[in-house]
């Protein structure tokens, strides 16, 4: 349960704070704060902080190279060295926001738990 | 700009990716303006302003340039005012260095006095820069054009001066052409005499503008040769070898066609005027197809996203294009200084001083680099010992260059007044206020009249004055005078129907001025040979004219290739590339393989009779052209002989050796199935960012044509908006560019054009009137209000 609220609060709360705050890495903070709020252990909190962000990026892109018919897509996907899939630039693009954000959410579980050990 | 930046879809490159159903229309509030406007998007992205100010018009074309254009006027006006390394870094330094030193920023600061000078143009400007920065400041850091992602940085202001470094960086491609220097290191070794056989003025088979035979009235200046002229600068046989060598020269395929038909030719009486003009082709394009309506003027055609008004087209009444000149506005002159500090050089007997003008280039990640520019009488030293001309053997030469760029004018004056020309003398009247570079401006009237006009300030000058450096220590090498527009070559109304060019010499031998340039010749022979022809003619055929991939080159050459080749000599495979060229239907259409054999075999031909003598002479070999009608007059032209071996080649020799040497690598293109001419030439339009950006790239387009040809698009140079305005009462047009209205490579309208420009077809243009706002074309609307 508390798993499910930790990945659904980053995903939403980084959604909104990438509207209104104009910095692209925001989310890590919030993922970071997050993982502060809702105490889990360090592994079950980076895989709520990776999902979470893996999945928003991840539907984000999707609806939005969906809506576009892929045209940006294939040209950055030539662009970097994917070999122009768009599939591996989608894939690439979530994991990188999924990894930043679980980094962000152990470093909230390991300063949570050093604070409550003292 | 970090991969995680880059990708995120709140800020990154996701932000570009357009919906395919975007919805354009939208309600602006703005400071700036001084009532409504309005602007109708038609379904292909074509704007359409209305606005009762003409300043308020302005404003939004610049909003609207900057909306779908920014990254590129900004990355344009950059490169103009020598400033790529602020953007790339140090590698652009000798570029950015070789701007500075042409004078490109002092001549847009001279050009935006004149500009600022004027109320109207002055109005007109500074509407446009407030629109371009209206857009810039609503603009959020995720909507940033695509390209200031990939090169991390972000647009600065707009600016009147990058409007006048816009024109200036047109200027230099159509203007900047100079031989100066590459004739100047062959006369160590050909005298002046010999020059002018290898590169003659007039050409044998000329189809000037003016045509054949016309009188033309005594020139009004004549121009003095200075009297040491035949000793000190055409007859002195310079035996320094220099090797100097002009950086960054203008592609010698910059050019264009234009016509206009009278209604005694066309099919329904009114008169039919065509343009093309040919640059690099380019994503996005140079081009950004609009109409602008106010209660002055309401003009439809393309203009250039950085300067405002319409560049090519018409309005109600009126009909215009235009063509280069060709015309060598640029000269050279060899300074001596005082001593290393440059401030003084030597001029009419006494020490002068220069005015030293630093210029500061910014180079990312590094420090600033000042380059202080000597500027003379002439105008700026761009070669010195600080900026060698000659990198080979550093020997030292102080070059100051004259270019009529550099004087003070209004080009925007001209567009101002022929966007809203009504007749033949609103026309008149409109271009002389244009300076450089000089253009063949094509006019139709729907009152029936025609009229060419080679129209710019150019030089006076006397025989042969200007095509070597000239000593720059006499005043009586200066440029004398300017020729007055009513001497400039013109053909109003003619009797033959029709007016044209495509940037051959303007007239032949007869007209007085000595007029050097960089001409073309065969696609003039071609469209006046149709042109001549044609009667009843309708846009179905101006059409047809435009997409001509005949080859007249070829039609002229050809002949002289098959009677002096030796066939008895052939291998079987070379013989079977002889068929194909001798089967060839003489066009070169996107499958024709003799249109590839034709030639590399030319090619081949042409380097064994010049390169042994002409080689020690850097960047100079003489026009195709040359050795067509050299072979035509004299098949024992002296060049044929190779002077490195005993023998005596003839010219049996040579045209049946050059197929020989073009065969193994013809062969190899046939097995790769790239021989045919459309594969061999691969058209391609390159992003402005070339082979650094190849996704956003359009490469392998199916299209023939090629240089010499009316359809003259080659690799990725070509037709970069072709244009038939038919003026009937109520006007007919069609047009059509290889691009699309957006720049964003992430949106539909990226290259939605290239396709249909590929294939020869044309878009029916719809000139709006005001009561057209309710028709089903009209798909978006946007409305501007004060704030």
């Amino acid at each position: 349960m508390k798993f499910l609220v930790a990945t659904i609060l980053t995903a939403l709360l980084s959604l909104i704070a990438g509207i209104f705050i104009p910095l692209w890495w925001f989310f890590a903070i919030v993922a970071l704060l997050v993982a502060l709020l809702i105490h889990q252990r360090s592994g079950k909190a980076f895989f709520a902080g990776f999902l979470g962000l893996f999945i928003l990026w991840l539907a984000l892109v999707v609806w939005m190279d969906g809506s576009n018919d892929g045209v940006l897509s294939v040209k950055i996907a030539s662009l970097l060295p994917l070999g122009g899939s768009k599939a591996a630039l989608i894939f690439v693009t979530a994991l990188i926001a999924g990894l930043i954000a679980g980094f962000a959410a152990l470093s909230g579980s390991y300063l949570r738990s050093s604070n409550t050990k003292k | 700009m970090p991969l995680g930046k880059f990708l995120s879809p709140q800020f990154g490159i996701w932000q570009n990716a357009e919906q395919s159903d975007n919805d354009f229309s939208c309600d602006f509030k703005v400071e700036g303006l001084n009532g409504k406007a309005e602007v109708i998007l038609d379904e292909r992205l074509v704007p359409h302003i209305f606005a009762d100010d003409d300043g308020d018009a302005s404003f939004v074309q610049g909003y609207l340039h900057a909306k779908f254009r920014l990254w590129q006027m900004e990355f344009q006006t950059h490169a103009a005012a020598g400033r790529v390394s602020e953007i790339i870094g140090e590698k652009a330094l000798s570029y950015d260095r070789t701007k500075r030193r042409l004078g490109m920023v002092f001549a847009a600061e001279n050009m935006l006095k004149a500009v600022e000078a004027n109320p109207n143009t002055k109005k007109i400007i500074d509407a446009y820069t407030a629109g371009v920065n209206a857009y810039i400041r609503s603009l959020k850091e995720s909507q940033l054009p695509i390209e200031y992602k990939l090169l991390n940085y972000k647009p600065e202001p707009w600016t009147n001066l990058k409007s006048a470094l816009f024109i200036k960086q047109m200027t230099e491609t159509l203007a900047g052409a100079a031989d100066d220097l590459p004739f100047t290191n062959a006369k160590s070794f050909f005298s002046d005499e010999e020059l002018k056989v290898l590169f003659p003025q007039v050409p044998d088979s000329l189809s000037p503008i003016v045509p054949k035979g016309t009188v033309f009235p005594t020139p009004s200046i004549i121009p003095k040769k200075p009297a040491d002229a035949d000793s000190v600068y055409l007859g002195k046989k310079d035996t320094t070898q220099n090797q100097l060598v002009d950086l960054y020269q203008p592609d010698a395929n910059n050019g264009s066609n234009n016509w206009a038909v009278a209604g005694s030719k066309t099919k329904s009486g009114a008169p039919i005027l065509c343009n093309d003009p040919h640059l690099e082709l380019s994503f996005p394009s140079i081009w950004y197809e609009m109409q602008i309506t106010t209660s002055t003027m309401n003009a439809y055609g393309v203009s250039f996203p950085g300067i405002p008004g319409i560049v090519i087209g018409f309005n109600d009444s009126v009909a215009f294009g235009f063509t280069n000149s060709q015309r060598d506005v640029r000269d050279y002159y060899e300074i001596k200084f005082r001593d290393d500090s440059r401030q003084q050089y030597w001029f009419d007997s006494a020490w002068k001083d220069a005015a030293m003008r630093p210029e500061t280039i910014k180079i990312k990640g590094k420090a600033n680099y000042i380059d202080t520019i000597a500027y003379t009488v002439f105008g700026p030293v761009m070669y010195d010992k600080s900026f060698p001309a000659d990198t080979i053997s550093f020997k030292e030469k102080n070059l100051a260059v004259r270019w009529s760029a550099h004087d003070p004018s209004n080009e925007l004056l001209m567009w101002y007044y022929l966007d809203r020309a009504k007749n033949f003398d609103d026309y008149h009247n409109a271009i002389q206020y244009f300076t450089c570079p000089s253009q063949n401006m094509v006019f139709a009237s729907k009152r029936g009249e025609i009229a060419i006009w080679q129209q710019g300030r150019m030089p006076a000058l006397w025989d042969r004055q200007g095509l070597y450096v000239m000593p720059g220590h006499d005043s009586d090498y200066m440029w004398q005078g300017y020729i007055p527009m009513e001497e400039n070559p013109h053909v109003v109304n003619p009797v033959s129907g029709y007016v044209s060019s495509a940037n051959q010499r303007p007239a032949d031998s007869a007209y007085p001025y000595f007029i050097p340039g960089k001409y073309d010749l065969y696609r003039g022979y071609a469209i006046n040979h149709r042109l001549d022809s044609l009667q009843q003619i309708t846009p179905r055929d101006m059409m047809n004219l435009h997409n001509e991939n005949y080859n007249s080159f070829a039609q002229m050459m050809r002949p002289v290739l098959f009677k002096y080749l030796d066939e008895s000599k052939l291998s079987a495979e070379e013989k079977k590339m002889a068929d194909l060229v001798r089967n060839w239907n003489l066009k070169n259409d996107f499958d024709e393989k003799g249109a590839t054999i034709y030639q590399s075999w030319f090619d081949s031909l042409e380097v064994l009779v010049w390169k042994d003598g002409l080689s020690k002479v850097r960047n100079f070999f003489p026009s195709e052209r040359t050795l067509v009608e050299a072979l035509l007059r004299d098949s024992a032209f002296r060049y044929i002989d190779d002077i490195n071996t005993p023998e005596k080649e003839t010219i049996y020799d040579v045209v049946t050796l050059a197929l020989k040497r073009a065969t193994p690598e013809l062969l190899d293109e046939d097995k790769n199935d790239r021989l045919a001419w459309g594969k061999h030439k691969n058209t391609t339009i390159y992003h402005l960012l070339r082979t650094s950006a190849m996704p956003f790239a359009r490469a392998s387009l199916h299209i023939g044509g090629g240089q010499h040809i009316v359809n003259a698009t080659q690799h990725s140079h070509g037709p970069s908006w072709k244009m038939i305005v038919h003026l009937t009462d109520k006007i007919e047009a069609y047009g059509v560019y290889p691009g699309g209205q957006s720049g964003n490579p992430g949106s539909k309208y990226y290259d939605s054009f290239v396709d249909h420009w590929a294939a020869g077809k044309y878009y029916e243009i719809w000139f709006m009137h005001t009561g057209d706002k309710l028709d089903k074309k009209a798909k978006w609307k946007m409305t501007f209000d004060k704030i």
